[in-house]
């Protein structure tokens, strides 16, 4: 996609939500002390997965936003 | 499973089939959400109609609506091409398979795709980029005349509006077992979402939501085989715990023991792989299959069409690390309550064992029977027949859900049941958006209304979305109804796809196939197939016939059939063509190799050549079947 919104810049919202739900979920996991019972939850992969999703869909919503066609 | 759209995984494990089983027997749902997990499922779909509202103001011609104005990227078109091969149940399927049969199922990823990607990138792209056809039975069209369009168009419409309603079904039963959802709705909201986003946005919104749910995919099925390795002891680990608890290495072998039918898990010959799979099947559907092509049709320029399925091949092979490898782990990691080993059933078992109200089995002769056949242990089978608390089955499409709910809490277990949505539903959209294109283009315009504006065939392409998912919805309860359809309409894609892959092949690459040869080889072909699945339908003995074995299971069946009615075919196409007069060599450019002058390649460097990409993927797929010999 040459103009407008690209593809790639919904990812980056997608992602960039994803990250904030779940990175805030696991930060609340860390400072509560309640962890959901799940397996290798000592991991707290909600935390660093979470973290990835949330850099990632941040890179991709500054690197593909949206501009004014002719910039 | 020669499906490979999203119902592929399904045909060859059975698994489709036996969907109506599982919905009469679940009980407790296999996992509970939470309000984060709703909120991660609720931005998706807010994503997507978002999407389709957004793109509505650019797919008002019918160029713009039926190819997304052919302004796609390689990388978009590739991720598209492939990811609309990676619906749900095929994720879920081929993670019980390689439960069942270990790392050969690896094959339909390996072998059974990326020498037909490459060979629909390298070869066949620029006959069906330059040519500016809106669909295949466009190029039939063009090189065979009218006739042969007809009969792939329609065979062509009624597969993608049956597949899209099966589709809508299996989302359904998967979410009622998985999340107690009810049929209804799921059908609903799933329904609604892919009629509104792809009727506004057409092809454009469907390629763009394909590329959304390969990234939540990958974003919420990864996790899955990292933490499984973590527990698993690594790569090392894993092998180790597979070798010592089946006492075999057999699992871990990719080729090594398929020299014999019996030797290797699945029961399947080398022979087998390599002609029927690798070649009729997996070259009949990644090139000809218009669900698929259409992707790269809506490329930009020819080398960007050249690349995306080479793009696409890349992924393509990484795939089984998001599916295959959770099989195999929870060959090994998945445990009862009681912290003994978990093992899966086929749905057989699980049917056979359906509890009453109280808990226990109401057959219980018939469970104790059905059990006999598996590994259950002596122990853990009398458990079942008393019922006992945390003593139910599970079957071997539920791996891939029974990981997730091993290893995801909550928001994450949303992300990846979000994945599994987004695969179901684009899958859908794939099924619709190619129904509408070829409907238009390929019987209302030729046959009904020749001479209208451009905008009456994009609204007649509206219109008929908004129908296609009416006419899915009904196949849905049908298929609810009727369970015995699912057969049939499964068959629908074996039995047409051997006959294409036998006119494309020889239209494209052999100037003296005639216009009646097109025809008859297509339309005998698909009678010839078609006889042969009803012959073994009513008469099972005839299986040691087409399949040359009494053993053959429906794999095995649909590969020798496909094979046989590609040789069919052949002989249809190559007799008639000889016996009648042949278009003359100018009328052939842009459709034939041989009689084409091709566009000049653009001048791009050599790390952008497609040449280049292919033979690195060429080199990867040697290394890793090597690697896994």
């Amino acid at each position: 996609m040459r103009t407008g919104i690209q593809i790639w810049f919904f990812i980056g919202v997608m992602l960039f939500i994803y990250g904030v739900l779940i990175l805030g979920y696991g930060l609340s996991e860390l400072v509560t002390g309640i962890v959901a019972p799940v397996e290798l939850s000592y991991l707290h992969a909600p935390i660093w997965w979470g973290g990835t999703l949330f850099i990632l869909g941040l890179a991709y919503i500054i690197k593909f936003r949206p501009r004014r066609a002719g910039k | 499973m020669f499906m490979f759209a999203s119902l592929a995984a399904s045909i060859a494990t059975g698994s489709l089939a036996s969907l109506p089983a599982l919905l009469a027997l679940s009980t407790e749902p296999l996992a509970h959400l939470r309000l984060l997990d709703i909120l991660v499922i609720v931005t998706y779909f807010a994503m997507v109609l978002w999407i389709g509202f957004y793109l509505k103001g650019r797919s008002n011609t019918s160029e713009e609506f039926f190819m997304a104005g052919r302004e796609m990227t390689a990388w978009i078109a590739g991720l598209s091409f492939v990811s609309a091969n990676m619906g749900s149940l095929e994720l879920m399927g081929w993670a019980g398979s390689a439960y069942q049969y270990g790392i050969l199922a690896v094959n339909w990823y390996w072998v059974g795709a990326i020498p037909a990607m490459l060979f629909l990138g390298l070869m066949m792209m620029p006959f069906y980029y330059v040519s500016k056809i809106h669909s295949v039975p466009g190029y039939l069209n063009l090189r065979y005349g009218g006739e042969a369009r007809s009969v792939a168009a329609v065979a062509f419409a009624i597969e993608m509006i049956l597949m899209s309603g099966i589709n809508m079904f299996a989302m359904a039963v998967v979410m009622k077992v998985v999340l107690g959802w009810s049929l209804n709705f799921s059908i609903v909201v799933s329904s609604v979402a892919v009629a509104l986003y792809v009727g506004l946005g057409g092809l454009r919104s469907a390629i763009f939501n394909e590329v959304l749910q390969f990234v939540l995919i990958w974003g919420g099925a990864l996790l899955v085989p990292i933490l499984g390795l973590v527990q698993a002891g690594g790569p090392a680990g894993l092998k180790a715990r597979i070798i010592s608890t089946l006492g075999s290495d057999s699992y871990l072998h990719v080729w090594r023991d398929t020299g014999s039918f019996s030797a290797n898990p699945m029961g399947v010959h080398w022979t087998g792989i390599i002609f029927g799979l690798g070649f009729v099947i997996s070259f009949g559907y990644w090139t000809t299959d218009f669900l698929v092509v259409q992707r790269v049709l809506a490329a930009r320029n020819l080398h960007a069409a050249k690349m995306a399925p080479i793009i696409g091949s890349f992924f393509k092979m990484a795939v089984p690390f998001i599916v295959i490898l959770p099989g195999l782990l929870g060959l090994v990691l998945l445990q009862n309550p009681d912290g003994s080993r978990r093992q899966l059933v086929g749905e057989d078992v699980v049917t056979a064992c359906a509890a009453s109200s109280t808990g226990v089995p109401s057959n219980q002769a018939g469970c104790s029977a059905a059990m006999t056949k598996t590994n259950l242990t002596a122990d853990y089978q009398k458990k079942v027949l008393s019922g006992a608390p945390g003593s139910e089955l599970h079957t071997y499409n539920q791996a891939l859900p029974l990981m997730m709910v091993r290893y995801m809490g909550p928001g994450l277990l949303g992300l990846g049941i979000t994945a599994l949505i987004a695969g179901f539903m684009s899958g859908m959209a794939g099924n619709v958006s190619a129904f509408s294109t070829v409907w238009t283009y390929d019987i209302y315009k030729p046959l009904m209304r020749k001479s209208k504006p451009d905008s009456h065939y994009v609204m007649v392409g509206r219109m008929s979305i908004v129908v296609g998912v009416l006419v899915s919805i009904g196949a849905a309860y049908l298929v609810q109804q009727f369970h015995g359809i699912m057969d049939y309409v499964q068959a629908l894609f074996s039995i047409f796809v051997a006959p294409l892959l036998a006119a494309i092949l020889f239209g494209m690459f052999w100037k003296r196939a005639t216009r009646m040869a097109g025809f008859l080889g297509l339309l005998l072909g698909i009678i010839f197939s078609a006889g042969l699945f009803l012959w073994v339908k009513f008469n099972p003995a005839a299986l040691a016939i087409v399949a040359l074995s009494p053993d053959a299971k429906p794999m095995a069946e649909n590969v020798y059939r496909a094979g046989w009615a590609f040789l069919f075919a052949t002989l249809v196409i190559v007799v008639v063509s000889l016996l009648t007069k042949p278009r003359p060599v100018a009328e052939l450019d842009g459709l034939v190799y041989g009689a084409t002058k091709l566009p000049a390649a653009d001048a791009v460097p050599f790390y952008k050549s497609e040449w280049m990409w292919a033979s690195v993927v060429v080199v990867l797929f040697i290394a890793l079947n090597i690697i896994f010999w």
